[in-house]
């Protein structure tokens, strides 16, 4: 039998109440390994019969050193491991990463890369949030939901499949737009796509909004107010949920969201039922910006002109010298970025998800951090678990979305 | 720059003797390290910055002095501003005032820049390993810290490394 | 089913040792829920309506390490995960299998450095191998397929 080494309680005695250390309410260890953390999230909850007293979140089981490993690769290279951070978003990590190297480098994208972008990134808010009413009914026993939102899951991962060749992690989004364009069946996929979707959403709903097994269990539970969440930097559905209409789209709109039409939907209740229906209403506005997407999708290049950042298309290679030259220059040394540091936003399915990105004049970045909602969302879990039983912890964890690489990187 | 953010930048840098860079149309204030909580409170006070995004660091190894950029991101959603702070340490002193008592939300960022730079937070209530395991040892985003990168087996050097790897047992 | 006819009105079969336990142990084989990262999202879909892992008797998910006979290691594992992953190793009963999901999982991936550890062979004795990052649903099934076959072939004198 392997050894732990583990921190005491005499450690954490400033985090749990003085009757732990009498004996008198129990510790309790749920996780790294158990099927209702979403991953590899421990708790340490202190207990009062089945009563929360605190809650200690233990995070890193998924630290994967990506910041450090992006370090040692060029801007191009390091693309690939930003899809695997937050894996339910993987086009939303490219995405800001590109707008990040792209603010750096000062470079323009096309129109038509723009709107796939948004498209794309809409797509992935679904995709992301099927996962999460999938499992976090799961959790609360309602098994078939998450067979049917898997079932709507794969018609947009065959969407990525077309586009990117990969089914989660494409790193499709580049800097200066797209890595290619996107296939003729594209448009007819989506289409239909947004043709079904709108009756399965009702579907869901039908299944859990008046339902009183799940009424009972998300009611009242999990409260955290707007002044909470400002203070903890909590964001996304949980900040929305709360009653604050801030949603980085319409706040710091990139990739053009601000001619989309749309609303941010909100609720007051702070509660899981209002992150709950804070998600459910969004899937709703996700389609009617793609739907707006499909309707504009204009025709033109999907990658910069800028032949010193963004390599030449396939077709030219062949025919002109300099394209050859840059194509070779690119893939090999990689481009030398400006010096400075910037920071760019996107507003993920879970919150700010920011990249900030330093750069010291060469191919290779000098510090990549990014800023991302899940840390400090499972931040404000000792909030929201206090006073609750062990079974609503289950409830509450689902509701916030967690996902551990976004946490952990 | 918008109104209320110019006139944060204004009065972090005449009370407080910041710098102010701009790139790119991003803002940051360079600000020493006694200032930065008092700074924090006048901005989260006075002009509505109500979210401490962000906290990191940059590490200038093997420049001394400064050696550590510590960077704060202060967002204003009521305005929406946002607002870069950097504060140079030195090697020999990596240590900075806590800012939990101004946003609660730092307790966390802080923990992470203490685990992955060795920077110490003074006054902070739980100064613990946050990422890492409870008994590593080092700071891994240092600059002096290896990559910890493990040669690839191929064809040629399968048996070498096969020798060296472990292998676990039933 | 034909069994009948085999069976005769004697109701025995005869058959190897080897080949029935086999059988019984390829049949009822139930996997731990553990997953790790990416893979695990996959590894979901494979148990989802549209793969249906069930098909080929092998969706009896359990939570507990206790009831469970396969690991499928479903993504990278950390260096602060690698002790707990070896524990629970420890506390299934035997007979036991791994399998290695993915690209992290078998050889580091992406990642090599110092967070990770380079395969999960380092740390647990693993049968089966299934590439990709992630691999698809049906690699899994593949995967797991190919485990099948394998105990398939265990001969009675290396259980020991």
């Amino acid at each position: 039998m392997t050894e732990i080494r583990e921190v005491s309680v005499d450690e954490l005695r400033h985090l749990v109440s003085d009757r732990a250390r009498s004996g008198e309410t129990m510790l309790l260890n749920m996780g790294p390994q158990h099927p209702s953390t979403h991953g590899v999230l421990r708790l340490l909850l202190e207990l009062d019969g089945e009563t929360v007293v605190s809650c200690i979140p233990d995070i890193g089981f998924l630290h994967t050193g990506v910041e450090k490993n992006m370090e040692s690769k060029n801007y191009q290279q390091a693309e690939v491991m930003t899809d695997r951070l937050d894996y339910l978003n993987p086009i939303g990590n490219n995405l800001v990463y590109s707008l990040a190297v792209e603010k750096l480098l000062d470079l323009d994208v096309p129109e038509r890369a723009q709107v796939i972008r948004v498209i794309l990134a809409e797509l992935t808010r679904i995709n992301s949030h099927l996962v999460w009413v999938g499992t976090s009914a799961l959790d609360l026993g309602a098994m078939s939901l998450f067979l049917y939102a898997m079932r709507e899951r794969e018609l947009i991962l065959d969407i990525f499949e077309m586009c990117a060749g990969q089914r989660m992690m494409t790193t499709y989004v580049r800097p200066g737009g797209l890595w290619r364009d996107v296939p003729v069946e594209f448009e007819a996929a989506v289409r239909d796509f947004l043709a079904l979707m709108p009756a399965r959403l009702d579907e869901y709903e039908r299944l859990l909004n008046n339902n009183p097994l799940f009424l009972e269990r998300t009611s009242q539970i999990g409260i955290i107010s707007k002044e909470d969440c400002l203070r903890y930097a909590a964001t996304g559905p949980v900040l929305r949920a709360a009653g604050m209409a801030y949603d980085l789209r319409k706040a710091r709109p990139y990739s053009g969201y601000e001619t989309y039409d749309f609303d941010i939907p909100t609720e007051t209740a702070g509660d899981v039922r209002a992150r709950y229906l804070v998600r459910m209403a969004e899937m709703r506005q996700s389609l009617r910006i793609i739907q707006q997407g499909m309707d504009r999708l204009p025709y033109g290049p999907v990658r910069s002109n800028n032949r010193k950042y963004v390599p030449p298309p396939r077709s030219e290679i062949g025919v002109s010298m300099e394209a050859l030259i840059h194509h070779f220059k690119l893939w090999t040394e990689g481009f030398s970025a400006p010096q400075g540091s910037v920071y760019a936003t996107i507003e993920s399915p879970r919150g700010e998800l920011g990249v900030f990105l330093e750069s010291d004049g060469g191919p290779k970045p000098y510090r990549v951090h990014f800023r991302t909602p899940t840390f400090p969302n499972l931040q404000i879990m000792p909030l929201l678990s206090r006073g609750h039983f062990v079974a609503d912890v289950v409830a509450i964890i689902g509701s916030i979305d967690i996902v551990l690489g976004d946490a952990d990187r | 720059m918008n109104e209320n953010l110019q006139a944060a930048v204004d009065a972090i840098q005449a009370e407080f003797g910041a710098s102010l860079q701009t790139f790119r149309g991003e803002h940051t204030l360079i600000l020493a390290r006694e200032q930065i909580a008092a700074a924090a409170q006048a901005l989260r006070d006075r002009f509505q910055f109500e979210m401490l995004v962000d906290v990191t660091a940059v590490d200038y190894w093997p420049q001394e002095e400064p050696r550590f950029h510590v960077i704060y991101q202060f967002n204003s959603v009521s305005h929406h501003g946002l607002l870069r702070v950097r504060v140079p340490l030195s090697a020999a002193e990596p240590k900075v005032p806590t800012l939990e008592g101004v946003y609660p939300g730092a307790n966390w960022y802080e923990r992470e820049v203490w685990d992955m730079f060795g920077i110490q937070f003074e006054g902070h209530s739980d100064l613990r390993r946050i990422i890492m395991p409870y008994d590593w040892v080092g700071h891994p985003l240092r600059k002096d810290y290896p990559l910890g990168y493990e040669e690839v087996q191929f064809t040629f050097n399968f048996d070498d490394i096969s020798l060296r790897k472990p292998h676990p047992k039933e | 089913m034909g069994i009948e006819q085999k069976a005769g009105n004697m109701g025995v079969v005869t058959a190897r040792l080897e080949d029935v336990i086999n059988w019984s142990r390829t049949n009822s084989m139930w996997p731990m829920l553990f997953g790790l990262a990416c893979c695990a999202i996959e590894m979901m879909a494979a148990q989802a309506a549209n793969y249906d892992m069930s098909r080929f008797g092998m969706e009896l998910m359990r939570a507990s390490p206790r009831q469970s006979d396969l690991m499928i290691v479903a993504g990278r594992v950390s260096r602060k995960m690698a002790p707990v992953l070896r524990q629970l190793y420890d506390q299934m009963p035997s007979p036991k299998w791994v399998i290695a999901m993915g690209d992290c999982a078998s050889c580091g991936g992406v990642f090599n450095n110092y967070a990770v550890v380079q395969g999960v062979d380092e740390i647990v004795p693993v049968d089966v191998y299934v590439a990709g990052c992630p691999p698809r649903p049906e690699g899994l099934i593949h995967g797991v397929m190919t485990l099948h076959e394998k105990i398939k072939q265990e001969k009675l004198k290396t259980w020991a």
